[in-house]
């Protein structure tokens, strides 16, 4: 749970447009694969426009929180969950939503960059096209911006139609967040998005990061936790299913409240 | 005396080698075999005439129709029933009682000698539903035949689709029946394909089964209801009865000539669709 203190700083460093209501709360979550918990009782807030990161040792439930909140969870028949997720104030989990409309709007990228076995083209258009949209110029115009959007399009615009799976690890993880941002969705999830990609095609996506920040609200799972320290805004830490502590990033690196954080963050462990 | 590595390897090699020139040269043999001895008497009135006196002169195209309409219906019906039911076992059900009770009963219909399937469909098909000797008869014998090999293949072949796509299909927001169509399908499908090549190959060769159910007459079938002799059965009754073997080798380089043609078109028709899934 944020406090009063990290309230105050934020509008400091989102700008003037920064609005207080929370994109994304978390409440009393808490999530299970069978019996197993590995969330306990999170409570967290994603606000818009900030890029929140998430920091913590191997299975301490990141990744389970990020696939909570688009609900990739319940295709997982063992999974379970109590609590509420409210996008926008309203309970993702209630039996009325729609799912795949929300997963548009809440837009996922995964640690591996996985293309589908199509051309450039076919894998920006794909989610488009499955929700609808039909007009070749409407779609031509999204491959092109997201494209951009995702600083790949200088690379690829000649090549379109290639199959994606010829470009490199890096070149792919960027037509990844790509295709998501075709969607235009309003919250990006980015599990561990550089962790298998060189410190160029790393220093890329952050740089895309660092523009769509104005656009999305944007949460970062991280290992590394110097991208953590300058790829975001607030920190959180996570740790064995428990948030352990949420705040502005400088002050969490600098200034941790816990001493099971600053022994992370300086290696003691993780 | 020990033997080096290199020359362990050597040996090996043409161990191997001459195991797989063994596959080969069996299969080419028995080709080859056939080819010879029925080649001469496959001519172009043999393909498109009646026989007569038993099959002792004349042609086999009342064979060749039945054939296809069996095998063709065969296909069309166990297709689209394997391939669903391979769907509903990985994408739409967890592993439960209910999955290993059906994947239980596909292998030990598969492990069912033809000749029983044969009977079943006599009693099933040609009498309770009262089909009796026909093309839809045997149809439907070979289709619960041939179902446990396409229900098997395309399971493997959907298994195989690596589950990041899934998840990509999902976190783009596409609905299940959609990543199971656009992306999970468009993947296997080349194996789907080998598999229902397989079965193919399985009706049309298939002999007991279809003795019983689809009968021997020697009369062309005008439609699915009327009773039909396949290339195989025809082969085997001209050869069993010792009516004419000439005529019997020259059926079966039509059957094989014909499973080859099966087999290079669905070939082909694979790589096209991998090609335009790229």
């Amino acid at each position: 749970m944020m406090d009063s203190h990290d309230m105050e700083n934020i509008p400091l460093i989102v700008g003037a447009n920064y609005s207080i209501t929370p994109k994304v709360t978390v409440r009393n979550f808490s999530a299970s694969f069978n019996s197993t918990k590995v969330l306990r009782n999170i409570n967290l807030e994603i606000f818009p426009r900030e890029r929140l990161a998430i920091i913590g040792p191997a299975s301490g439930g990141k990744t389970t929180f990020l696939r909570s909140l688009n609900r990739l969870n319940d295709l997982d028949f063992d999974f379970s969950m109590e609590g509420q997720v409210l996008l926008d104030g309203k309970d993702i989990f209630s039996p009325d939503v729609d799912v795949p409309e929300l997963r548009r709007r809440i837009g996922m990228l995964y640690a591996v960059p996985t293309s589908l076995p199509w051309s450039i083209y076919d894998n920006i258009v794909f989610g488009p096209r499955m929700s609808g949209i039909r007009s070749r110029s409407r779609l031509d115009a999204m491959v092109e911006n997201s494209l951009k959007a995702a600083v790949l399009w200088d690379e690829v615009r000649d090549r379109l139609k290639e199959p994606a799976m010829n470009l490199s690890g890096g070149q792919q993880q960027r037509l990844c967040l790509a295709r998501v941002l075709a969607l235009e969705p309003e919250v990006l999830l980015l599990d561990e998005p550089c962790s298998g990609l060189d410190p160029i095609s790393t220093a890329k996506i952050e740089e895309a990061l660092v523009e769509l920040k104005s656009k999305y609200s944007i949460v970062l799972v991280t290992n590394n936790t110097k991208q953590a320290a300058r790829a975001s805004d607030r920190t959180a830490f996570f740790l064995m299913g428990e948030l352990i502590e949420c705040g502005l990033t400088k002050q969490v690196f600098t200034n941790p409240k816990h001493n099971r954080t600053s022994q992370y963050i300086t290696g003691h462990f993780g | 005396m020990r033997i080096s590595p290199a020359n362990t390897q050597r040996m090996a090699v043409t161990f191997l080698w001459s195991l797989a020139l063994v596959t080969v040269g069996v299969l080419m043999f028995i080709i080859a075999f056939i080819v010879f001895k029925g080649l001469p008497h496959v001519t172009w009135s043999f393909l498109t005439e009646a026989p007569k006196s038993m099959g002792r002169e004349g042609g086999v195209f009342p064979m060749i129709v039945g054939t296809l309409m069996v095998t063709g219906l065969a296909v069309l019906i166990a297709a689209p029933i394997g391939v669903g039911t391979a769907i509903y076992l990985t994408e739409y059900t967890r592993e439960s009682r209910f999955t290993h009770v059906i994947r239980f009963g596909a292998d030990c219909l598969a492990g069912i000698p033809s000749i029983i399937f044969g009977l079943f469909g006599f009693v099933f098909f040609g009498m309770v539903l009262g089909f009796g000797f026909s093309v839809i008869s045997g149809a439907m014998t070979l289709t619960i035949m041939v179902l446990p090999t396409i229900i098997r293949t395309s399971e493997e072949a959907i298994r195989a689709v690596p589950a990041s796509y899934r998840d990509v299909s999902y976190g783009l927001g596409t609905t299940r029946w959609q990543m199971v169509t656009r992306v999970v399908l468009r993947s296997a499908l080349p194996g789907i394909c080998t598999g229902v090549v397989l079965s193919i190959g399985r009706s049309i060769s298939e002999t007991a089964a279809v003795m019983l159910t689809a009968g021997s007459t020697l009369n062309m079938p005008k439609s699915i209801f009327d009773p039909s002799r396949t290339l195989a059965l025809h082969f085997y009754t001209l050869s069993r009865e010792g009516i004419s073997m000439n005529m019997a080798y020259a059926t079966a380089t039509v059957l094989i000539l014909t499973i080859l043609a099966i087999n290079l078109f669905a070939y082909w028709l694979m790589q096209r669709f991998v090609a335009r899934a790229k």
